[in-house]
């Protein structure tokens, strides 16, 4: 926190395991700061807003960014009336749909390059805002089907092709606008918020310790992740201290998590390579470790494990070594699937080359989480900003360069012995102890939590309303940052390239949607 | 190859001897071909996430991992709704999938099934109804048949589907229209 810019705010420490730090910003200071932490090589983690007028102080617009060694989460005042706030989509690309979000839920304007509505497709009208504290369910919703003005390309032979939000498969709600000359895509332009459901609304009518079994239901593949992030930033917030047992065990728990999903994956992307061996030997690997996960844990993806103050069930001697067995068993396995997919001529040729995200458009359009390291970029906060259990641990982020499909197979492939790695590393160090802390969720003002997710960094920002007795939360999906990407990486591509690249990302849609 | 055909031959076959499901597997073997029965064909089921946390689809992709098997029952997902039997609907209806969803219901061919997933597609999950949810499936489709469960092992959607054959809720063509 020596960094010359950041003198003149007025900075304030967060507790908590990140290294975060609260200032409010002026208006000269907003767009400045974030250049020079752009130029730095920061990243911008998280961009929301909220309606702090029954406290006072009108409408909010926050931004987490990520610096070398902390980070800063800077507060804008945009006003009451005609709120607004100037935009910086031109400095962080990644803050283009935020924006647009933005404007959806509470009426903030800032003058961004894309004016377009984001989430809002027609369940509420373009002149109501519902995150706005005074806004009213409508009794029916004004318009099912509003418009959307997808971004054309003429010339000749360029038709469209339209996919969703129903798909093929079962998979999640979204639409995606081809321009194809041929089989070619010329471009691709995803259209999301299908599956918004007003979880941040709903967070304020629930107690913070309620609000974890919503956590844990916003995006079900990763409910470790966010119930972890979600209970950090809670904990944060109250000034919670966590066992170490507790913490030990939740990065158990986001281990199994990240293998149980590196598994489908791999078997989905070898089925949608042709290979149909891969998906049933890796489904069954996976089930194996998901049953085990209800037996050991009481629920087969680990839902509400996670609670606030540390965690809801232990892990005996006897679940120790029955996990460690686990473990090698798996290891085996998985070496003689890579085995055989890397041998498999078919299968590479499928993979090498397609879906090509460089390193330069992965650090230019803010890449997190695994799409980042597929390109290079060593981007894993078990290693930037770890906490416990992982400054115990060692832990290596793991990293390919080549950014296409076949990059992102091997890097779940590596991630996966990695994971076992850590779980025997915490299975060897486990610590004793309590599972539970106190928490006293009546006092605090503000919280953040941030964890590696399978997917990247699933952030948590939480503020007090002082005069209503409630709270604002704010979650945010790494799939925010990689969705872009994939509108990049598909580009040159073939049209029957489209669902391996797309499964190689596997971005969530109800974790961004809310 | 031949790593792959060792392979194959050393996982051998796994959804048969699993103790708790042996046995419900082969009653729902029995049940599902009394349904084809009826139905003339085998069951196609149409998925469509309206706003689910994507819990349930992990479940529904688990049951056709080879624990489960759900293929071999001769139930199986279909990618037009034209070919399916069966709507099965996960989540608590976003406003923004109500459109989409009526479509796919209206395209199925009659005698068709509504089948609720999860505890948001009943009504019980934790979004409830509010400005951007319907909260139900119910309020929007006639629903046939519920699942419960946040979300459904795939040892309860099995069942489901065996209970299903057993009542034989085979509606006739046109009543079901909402």
């Amino acid at each position: 926190m020596m960094d010359i810019f950041l003198q003149g705010l007025d900075l304030k420490s967060l507790p908590g395991p990140l290294p975060a730090f609260r200032a409010p910003a002026g208006r000269d200071q907003w767009r400045r700061l974030c250049a020079q932490v752009h130029e730095a090589d920061g990243r911008l983690a998280a961009l929301w807003a909220t309606d702090a007028r029954p406290d006072g102080q009108g409408f909010l617009v926050h931004a987490v960014l990520t610096l070398v060694d902390s980070w800063l989460w800077l507060t804008y005042s945009a006003g009451d009336e005609q709120p607004s706030y100037p935009a910086i989509d031109d400095i962080f690309p990644s803050a283009a749909r935020p924006q647009r979000a933005i404007y959806d839920l509470l009426g903030i304007a800032c003058g961004g390059a894309d004016a377009r509505p984001w989430l809002r497709h027609g369940a509420w009208s373009p002149t109501e805002f519902p995150l706005r504290h005074d806004f009213d369910t409508p009794a029916m919703p004004p318009d099912r089907e509003s418009g959307y003005p997808f971004i054309a390309v003429a010339g000749n032979g360029v038709h469209e092709i339209g996919v969703g939000p129903i798909h093929a498969g079962t998979i999640e709600p979204g639409h995606f606008r081809f321009h194809v000359v041929g089989d070619e895509i010329l471009r691709l332009e995803e259209r999301l918020g299908y599956t918004h459901k007003g979880v941040e609304k709903r967070f304020g009518s629930l107690t913070l310790p309620q609000g974890t079994r919503l956590a844990a239901r916003i995006c079900a593949d990763s409910t470790v992740a966010y119930t972890w992030a979600y209970a950090m930033a809670a904990e944060t917030l109250c000034g919670c201290h966590v066992p170490h047992r507790a913490q030990w065990l939740r990065g158990l728990l986001l281990e199994r998590e990240r293998i149980a999903n590196h598994l489908g994956d791999i078997g989905a992307l070898s089925n949608d390579a042709g290979l149909a061996f891969g998906q049933t030997q890796f489904s069954l690997l996976k089930e194996r470790w998901i049953q085990a996960n209800h037996r050991v844990f009481g629920h087969r993806y680990l839902m509400d494990t996670i609670v606030l103050g540390g965690v809801a069930h232990d892990l005996g001697p006897e679940g120790q070594g029955q996990m460690r067995e686990e473990c090698d068993t798996l290891e085996m396995a998985v070496h003689t699937l890579q085995d055989i997919i890397d041998d498999h001529a078919g299968l590479q040729e499928r993979f090498i080359e397609t879906g090509r995200v460089t390193m330069a458009q992965a650090r230019a359009l803010g890449a997190v989480g695994l799409i980042a390291r597929a390109s290079g970029l060593a981007r894993d906060m078990r290693t930037e900003f770890p906490y416990l259990p992982y400054t115990a641990l060692s832990t290596r982020a793991i990293t390919r360069s080549q950014g296409d499909v076949a990059a992102r197979v091997v890097l779940r492939f590596s991630e996966i012995y990695e994971s076992l790695r850590l779980i025997r590393d915490i299975l060897a160090n486990f610590p004793d102890g309590p599972l539970l802390g106190d928490c006293d969720t009546d006092n605090g003002t503000a919280g953040l939590g941030c964890v590696e997710g399978w997917r990247g960094e699933v952030l948590v920002g939480i503020e007090r309303i002082a005069s209503g007795h409630t709270h604002r939360v704010h979650i945010h999906d790494p799939s925010w940052q990689n969705w872009p990407l994939l509108e990049h990486a598909v580009i040159g591509d073939l049209v029957p390239d489209f669902p391996l690249i797309n499964k190689s990302f596997n971005l969530a849609y109800s974790g961004h949607d809310l | 190859m031949h790593k792959l055909i060792r392979r194959l031959i050393a996982t051998g076959l796994v959804s048969t001897p699993r103790p708790s499901a042996a046995e419900l597997t082969s009653e729902a073997r029995q049940s599902a071909k009394a349904l084809v029965h009826r139905l003339g064909r085998a069951l196609a089921v149409r998925h469509v996430d309206a706003g689910s946390c994507n819990g349930c689809e992990l479940e529904i992709h688990a049951l056709s991992n080879p624990y489960y098997n759900l293929e071999g029952l001769g139930i199986h997902f279909v990618a037009s709704p034209r070919h399916a039997d069966i709507l099965m609907v996960t989540g608590p209806v976003s406003h923004h999938m109500v459109a989409a969803l009526l479509s796919a219901y209206d395209a199925l061919p009659d005698p068709k099934l509504v089948l609720a997933l999860g505890d948001c597609a009943t009504g019980n999950g934790i979004f409830g109804a509010n400005y951007a949810t319907v909260g139900q499936v119910s309020a929007v489709l006639p629903v046939d048949i519920t699942i419960p469960g946040c979300p459904p092992t795939p040892t309860a959607i099995l069942a489901a589907f065996v209970a299903l054959a057993e009542a034989a809720i085979v509606p006739c063509a046109g009543t079901k229209d909402p």
